[in-house]
């Protein structure tokens, strides 16, 4: 399973994710330049944290025009995983691939602090290495972390089981507690918390692995189906 | 060529923390009469006239760029500026 990492002007977690792909889960994983306009050689998009564009106008707001969207767009609309952490969850909404937005955080603090989460749904490629109603913790780092949907759009994403993962001391305001969302299709994840910061002992959880696990078992059971 | 200023605000619903900084410190200042600060942003905009009506082409900038409609509202102003 190989896997690209779009680096955008500003991102700062591409390398991060990179290591953890490569070194920790010994998958194929590149870097690629926001201008690339070909993903045919990738099974996986994961767009990265970080300050795309100096999150100018709106966080994720300019990074979603960049040409490598362009072939992100057609990447998830062929069935493929794509997932966004924190600024990547950012773009994601922005681009439209995820319903409901990024405000500030409630308390208009910058928070960077280990939050602990709750796995609500494991049935999908991203959640299946974790137990149901798991509890883990992932570091968040984030000023405008604080996911919003109106009513109506929250009914549909507890009706599809759309919430996967939970906060459970709500640290930012989010709507329903939520700290990472899926497309109704169950192939594209935008969530605020960061896995790949959590892949070894000694920064402090390894929660994270289990996501990465998910999708590298998921899809070698597509490959051997 | 037209001059466009274009606003946008946070809806009603959605969280306004640094208008509440600013509110915050209005009052320390003394202005304990301001009742409510609301921070958005402005952009002017210079544009020459194309085949298509400019309302179409700004309502389409603010509903693609300018503005996340999850979030926030837009309104604008059009004015011809003049020629030099």
């Amino acid at each position: 399973m190989k896997f690209a990492v779009p680096v955008f002007p500003g991102s700062n977690c591409d390398h991060d994710m990179v290591n953890a792909l490569r070194d920790i889960l010994k998958a194929d994983a590149d870097l690629v330049p926001a201008t690339t306009t070909d993903l045919s050689a990738y099974d996986a998009v994961i767009l990265p944290g970080g300050f795309s564009y100096g999150d100018y106008l709106r966080s994720g707001a300019i990074a979603r025009f960049a040409p490598v969207m362009t072939a992100v767009q057609a990447f998830a609309g062929a069935g493929k995983p794509v997932m966004g952490i924190c600024n990547g969850f950012q773009i994601l909404t922005e681009a439209g691939l995820l319903p409901g937005a990024l405000q500030a955080n409630r308390s208009s603090k910058f928070i960077c602090k280990t939050s602990e989460l709750i796995v609500k749904n494991n049935q999908t490629q991203f959640s299946s290495a974790y137990a149901e109603n798991a509890h883990i913790n992932l570091p968040i780092a984030h000023g405008e972390g604080n996911y919003y949907c109106d009513d109506a759009t929250l009914a549909e994403l507890r009706a599809n089981q759309q919430i996967i993962f939970e906060y459970a001391d709500n640290p930012n305001g989010s709507t329903a507690n939520i700290a990472g969302v899926m497309n109704r299709q169950g192939n594209v994840l935008g969530m605020m918390p960061h896995p790949e910061r959590a892949v070894e002992t000694i920064l402090g959880s390894t929660d994270g692995l289990g996501i990465f696990q998910s999708l590298l078992a998921n899809q070698q059971e597509v490959a051997h189906a | 060529m037209y001059l466009v200023k274009v606003y946008v605000t946070y809806k009603e619903s959605i969280l306004d923390p640094k208008g509440e900084a600013v509110n915050d410190a209005l009052h320390r200042l003394g202005y304990t009469n301001v009742d409510s600060v609301e921070l958005g942003k402005y952009f002017e905009i210079k544009i020459k006239p194309d085949k298509r009506p400019i309302e179409a082409e700004v309502d389409e900038m603010c509903d693609r760029l300018l503005a996340n409609v999850n979030m926030e509202t837009y309104r604008y102003e059009i004015s011809q500026m003049e020629a030099l």
